[in-house]
């Protein structure tokens, strides 16, 4: 499987990313933002960070940027597009998913592990991994998932919501909310569910020794999709 | 000609630095306040003599840059 990791200034798990991708086998190449095409793929990713200093809104300057064309034309014709993080918040200002990003409710900066809820397993992100709580790693200002009563509605009619924050045992109530995102939101799909955003970050979590390794089962399922 | 834009956060949208402004200034003494939301005002130079044509190309970047129509209104002073 081809993957194509796109390079962002400001952005920062780019290479852990491309660590993570390899270490399950995928053949990952870096494409830099001012590239007007991605080498044939079959997965994007875009990666977290702080593209451009999240200048005017976080992932707006980078949702108008060179590549960009070439990432929607690739996510309408099916194919797997997943932003993890600044990547979320790119692809919402691309439009390509609905919502926003808003700043933190309590206004600090988390960075910590959470479990999150998986959601729905029809697509291909989810479909084989037997667990329905993963614990995955958050560092975010603005990660405080927001959109409007029809949006949402729409949203859970077509099954899009992916992962909730929760506890261990997966109650993903207010009390399991790190940032105020809306309905303890975490990830979103696209109506098609071949564009997942994200704001925990699976690469993460891909070493026994440094971290733990439910982002290895989060890869280990895509490579296999 | 020089356009000038404003754009502030929709009713009803949750405006956390904005409370904490509120507070603060609360805590400052300023006890009259019972509300602070924050926006963003930007200055743009257009090379463009007709102030219609001017304006016309402003609304076209707030809708697609400017500001994010999910949550923000803007206005063209």
């Amino acid at each position: 499987m081809k993957s194509s990791v796109i390079i962002f200034p400001g952005s920062n798990c780019d290479r852990d990313m491309d660590v993570a991708l390899r270490k399950f086998g995928f053949k990952n190449q870096m494409v830099w933002h001012n590239d007007s095409e991605i080498p044939k793929s079959d997965l994007i990713v875009l990666p977290g960070g702080f593209s451009y200093g999240d200048y005017l809104r976080c992932g707006s300057i980078a949702g108008k940027s060179r590549i960009i064309k070439s990432v929607i034309d690739f996510a309408n014709s099916g194919g797997l597009v997943l932003g993890i993080c600044n990547g979320f918040q790119i692809l919402t200002e691309t439009g390509l998913l609905p919502g926003i990003l808003q700043q933190n409710k309590y206004l600090n900066f988390i960075c910590k592990n959470v479990f999150v809820k998986i959601k729905n397993k029809e697509n291909k992100y989810f479909k084989n991994i037997k667990k329905e709580v993963l614990e995955l790693h958050i560092a975010h200002n603005e990660g405080n998932y927001f959109c409007s009563k029809d949006e949402l509605k729409l949203i859970e009619d077509n099954s899009q919501i992916a992962v909730t924050y929760c506890d261990q045992k997966g109650n993903d109530d207010e009390a399991n909310n790190p940032n105020g995102a809306l309905k303890n939101i975490a990830g979103i799909f696209n109506k098609d569910k071949n564009i997942l955003g994200m704001m925990p970050h699976p690469e993460r979590m891909i070493d026994p020794f440094l971290s733990g390794e439910d982002g290895s089962i989060f890869f280990e399922n895509l490579i296999g999709s | 000609m020089k356009v000038k834009v404003i754009v502030t956060l929709k009713n009803g949208v949750l405006d956390p630095q904005g409370k904490a402004i509120q507070q603060t200034l609360n805590g400052m003494s300023f006890d009259n306040v019972s509300e602070v939301r924050q926006g963003k005002y930007f200055d743009i130079e257009v090379n463009e003599s007709d102030e219609s044509n001017a304006k016309t190309q402003v609304e076209e970047m707030c809708k697609k840059l400017l500001a994010n129509l999910v949550i923000e209104d803007y206005k063209i002073i």
